[in-house]
């Protein structure tokens, strides 16, 4: 015979079987995000989610109407069916053409000749690197990857000519951009900042072990500085902007980048150089294994991993507040 | 006729690449055509990529002192797929703040809307 | 290896570390490192042409210790060295005669990024000269695009975003349709240097195994080249690119980007699949075919536009157009007339560009025909240079455009049934050319009375002046004393194989 407890609404018994039914919700109230105060920022936050709104001149129905014209209608079924036509055109073209090709892992395939029997029983011996792909396109085909870092410059500053918005020449912009991003992001919020305080280190450190092994084992430059730039935007994420900057500001980050794109350009050259006019160089491949070994190829895939690092991470920042 | 029957690899990323294409080229909404973009480029890594694979072979990473050319797969696609990779990178993002800026100014992100604007801009 | 053999990789390298270097300077200095570089690529580039017109065989220089199947080479013979000297001559003048339009066009914290991107494109037009290797090419050819694509937008306009992403939109289904082209030879070659390429392309024809592959490759090589400078039916991101943004990237663009990538598919026709597989696969008729329709549409759309720029972009059209004819024509004189109009086009559509700048700047900034009336009496030097660009463009003899009429017309005469064809099209599009050119030329010179403009005051840079007088005299040179230059042409072809 069970006693029956006076005191049973805030037993525990209670409390379970409400929250199993749906009833109760044990941490409500504590771990949403509030949105800020509406006071605070007023009418300047109207400009980039209002103004649309505003000012649109109802593009959006006009279209619509003009849509259903008739000899508009026509045009964009013309104009459908060409596209499908097109498509349906060249998928039939590649395909008949992959029914010529040598079959999928054919060891007698045209491309498995002397090229890459050279590069697979050399490699180690000519370049130092265990991993021969990272020995192929850091010493083989050095130029390709040059090229390669310069894409991802090129492209960091095209995007930067977009989207960086100065405090000399458009303050009013860069006041905008400040109280948008501070708005829009989470502030101290407990739950991002205790995973980050976890996760950041082991992501750092996990990156540069990737890069630092690009010649032991798999990885390299790039998937290392991809992962460390991915630690950065999480600590970035977590902790914003004012802490971030300490050491991750605009000058650093330029800093790091050309000094690594111009280490790269120029211990390449002297590569290059002595290559093509037979001299010696002073280069040589070292032990097989050790981290400090295969010539240049550590040194470069630090540099790739600096710049691809610095280039993940400003364009975050020049998406989320346009500026680095 | 020969290698349908074995090139499920190339199939695929055929097919892939005009999916990708035709979106880049057709769709009017803007993130669908950088969508369609990355289709199109991971379609062509993914045929590179199966280039290089040979039966019963491993990873071109050296173990065991085992220096002999018909133990490793072919190094040199995975090669150029990692360059490849790198650039479509640079080229989404280059596209992505084109969407950004393009989006700030016109307010809608149809580029059939875009063109109508422009041209009432022009008169 | 003579210290002269080392000038080429010099100059790429010295134009990508200058790119490099000038992402933490101020816009001043890299305005004067990137002249300075260009300078040097220049000097170098003239020192590597009388060296190797002087040896007449061209070499190869390797990129790293080792040599061609397994490592990365470039091939520097005559031909590459002339069209390197003229890019960088081009680009050293369009950026001198549109200096003072970009010190006030270009805001002011995003001018060293404006010259980052001009030294790599220099960087990249030297790459595709040069290379020897394919995958190469491909990597420069995206630095070239997205250069580009930076350049159509420097002024952060609305209509400039729409016309950076329709010309980014057509360039990259342009780059995916050549690089699954290279796939494909790779998986059919297994190598990816040009040279061992045709030796395995040789025997692979000689079997007559792979054949549809090897047509479906050329077919994808070409069209992926052709959308991105510009061929027939892919060319409506030309006026909208070329037409909006500052004058000496106008210049740069319409000279030198979509040329880089017509080299780049001769030398794949040479040096990879050998001219006589295009013959025989009948390619050289769909070019020659879609280069006529290109000059006459081209001409048609630019007598119907009532800006001058667009005008002027879609007489770039027909010109590119005349270049796939000359390609089209299937001989080797047909080359030689296509790449000396590479050249000359370059010459004159910079020239064109520039002066352009000069006459709007005279008409409150408007660049349709009604304000235009009398700017070239307002301001001189822009509309002596138009006129001689116009002139230069119908075919007036003493200028250069009249040896590239020449040239293609003479080359047509060995051409076969080609001929006729190509002697009617060319008397066509030089009727048409005379119809809009003349027509700009004498609105120009129409007196109109003084108070219909306000005040405007003409921005006497002299460095602007010295360029446009640089690039008339330029074009008369060319036209006066072209023979050393087609016969580097002729002799560099020889051993461009």
């Amino acid at each position: 015979m069970s006693k029956k407890n006076p005191n049973y609404q805030n037993s525990f018994a209670d409390k379970f079987t409400r929250w199993v039914k749906g009833d109760y919700d044990p941490i409500e109230g504590q771990m949403e995000m509030n949105a800020p105060d509406k006071e605070v920022f007023g009418d300047e936050r109207i400009r980039y989610v209002h103004l649309h709104i505003v000012k649109s001149n109802n593009y959006s129905e006009r279209m619509f109407e003009e849509g259903l014209a008739k000899n508009v209608r026509r045009f964009t079924g013309l104009y459908k069916i060409f596209g499908v036509i097109v498509s349906v055109f060249i998928a039939c073209l590649l395909l008949w053409t992959v029914s010529f090709l040598p079959e999928f892992g054919d060891p007698n395939a045209p491309e498995n000749n002397e090229v890459a029997a050279r590069y697979i029983e050399q490699g180690l011996n000519e370049t130092g690197a265990v991993n021969i792909v990272t020995g192929m396109i850091l010493d083989y085909r050095a130029f390709d990857t040059f090229g390669e870092s310069c894409v991802l410059f090129v492209a960091s500053c095209c995007v930067l000519i977009l989207l960086r918005v100065d405090k000399d020449e458009d303050p009013e912009s860069r006041a905008i951009e400040d109280m948008n991003d501070r708005h829009y992001e989470p502030r101290n919020d407990t739950i991002l900042q205790k995973v980050a305080d976890f996760l950041v280190p082991l992501m750092i450190i996990f990156g540069i072990y990737v890069v630092l092994n690009g010649h032991i084992s798999p990885g390299g430059g790039f998937s290392g500085g991809a992962i460390i730039g991915s630690g950065l935007i999480l600590y970035l994420t977590a902790y914003g902007f004012e802490k971030t900057q300490r050491f991750m500001n605009e000058k650093v980050v330029k800093a790091l980048t050309v000094g690594a794109l111009t280490f790269y350009c120029f211990a390449k050259s002297y590569s290059f150089y002595t290559g093509a006019n037979h001299l010696h160089s002073i280069i040589t491949p070292g032990t097989p294994g050790n981290i400090l070994s295969a010539g240049l190829i550590v040194y470069l895939n630090i540099c790739v991993g600096i710049v691809v690092a610095c280039t993940m991470y400003s364009f975050y920042t020049l998406f989320r507040k346009g500026g680095i | 006729m020969g290698s349908f029957a074995t090139n499920y690899e190339e199939i695929a990323a055929v097919l892939l690449f005009v999916i990708g294409m035709s979106n880049l080229v057709f769709q009017p909404n803007l993130l669908k055509k950088i969508i369609g973009l990355d289709i199109m480029d991971a379609a062509v890594y993914l045929f590179l990529a199966a280039k290089g694979y040979i039966e019963g072979r491993t990873a071109p990473i050296v173990v065991d002192g085992i220096l002999d050319a018909s133990h490793y797969i072919n190094p040199v696609p995975a090669g150029l797929v990692l360059t490849g990779i790198v650039v479509s990178v640079s080229v989404s993002a280059l596209m992505m703040a084109l969407t950004v800026c393009l989006y700030r100014e016109y307010h809608t992100l149809n580029i059939d809307e875009i063109m109508m604007k422009l041209r009432k801009e022009e008169d | 290896m003579a210290f002269v053999q080392n000038f080429p990789f010099f100059c790429i390298i010295l134009s990508m570390f200058s790119a490099i270097i000038s992402f933490v300077m101020n816009g001043r200095i890299a305005k004067y490192i990137h002249v300075a570089m260009v300078t040097a690529v220049l000097i170098l580039s003239l020192a590597t042409l009388s060296f190797v017109a002087g040896t007449g065989e061209s070499y190869t220089f390797m990129m790293g210790h080792f040599p061609a199947p397994w490592g990365n080479e470039i091939r520097i013979g005559e031909l590459e060295a002339l069209m390197a000297v003229f890019f960088s001559l081009i680009m050293m003048l369009s950026v001198f005669g549109g200096m003072a339009h970009i010190d006030r066009e270009v805001q002011d914290s995003k001018k060293n990024l404006f010259y980052i991107l001009l030294d790599l494109l220099m960087a990249s037009l030297l790459a595709l000269i040069y290379t020897n290797d394919l995958f190469t090419a491909y990597v420069f050819i995206e630095i070239n695009t997205i250069a580009a694509c930076g350049l159509i937008m420097i002024k952060k306009q609305g209509r400039t975003y729409v016309s950076a992403l329709r010309y980014m939109i057509m360039s990259l289904v342009g780059s995916g349709l050549f690089l699954i082209g290279l796939t494909l030879l790779y998986s059919i070659t297994g190598h990816l240097l040009m040279s061992p390429a045709k030796e395995a392309l040789d025997q692979i024809i000689a079997v007559h195994s792979y054949q549809v592959p090897l047509m479906v490759i050329i077919i994808l090589v070409t069209v992926g080249l052709g959308i991105k400078s510009g061929l027939y039916p892919f060319h409506t991101w030309i006026p909208d690119a070329y037409g909006y943004t500052t004058p000496s990237a106008s210049a740069i663009l319409s000279s030198l980007v979509s040329k880089g990538y017509i080299f780049l598919l001769i030398k794949i026709f040479y040096r990879v699949l050998g001219f006589d597989s295009i013959i025989s696969s009948h390619m050289v008729n769909i070019l020659f075919a879609f280069g006529v329709i290109g000059m006459i549409m081209g001409s048609v759309a630019a007598i119907k536009e009532r800006n001058i720029r667009r005008m002027t972009a879609y007489s770039s059209v027909a010109q590119i157009g005349y270049i796939y004819m000359g390609l089209g024509l299937g001989t080797t004189a047909g080359v030689v007339a296509a790449v000396f109009h590479i050249i000359s086009h370059g010459v004159m559509k910079s020239l064109l560009f520039l002066s352009i700048s000069g006459l709007t700047e005279v008409s409150d900034g408007r660049s349709d025909y009604l304000s235009l009336r009398g700017a070239g009496l307002r301001n001189r030097i822009a509309g002596a240079a138009f006129t001689v660009g116009s002139l230069s463009m119908i075919g007036m003899p003493l200028l250069t455009g009249f040896i590239s009429k020449y040239l293609f017309a003479s080359a047509a005469t060995t051409a076969g049934n080609k001929m006729i064809t190509a002697w009617v099209v060319l008397a066509i599009s030089t009727v048409l050319n005379t119809m809009y050119f003349m027509r700009t030329v004498l609105t120009l010179y129409r007196p109109v009375s003084a108070e219909v403009h306000k005040e405007y005051t003409l921005e006497k840079s002299k460095i602007e002046r010295a360029a446009i007088i640089g690039l008339i005299l330029l074009n008369i040179g060319l036209g006066v004393a072209s023979q050393p230059v087609i016969k580097a042409i002729e002799a560099g072809l020889a051993m461009f194989g």
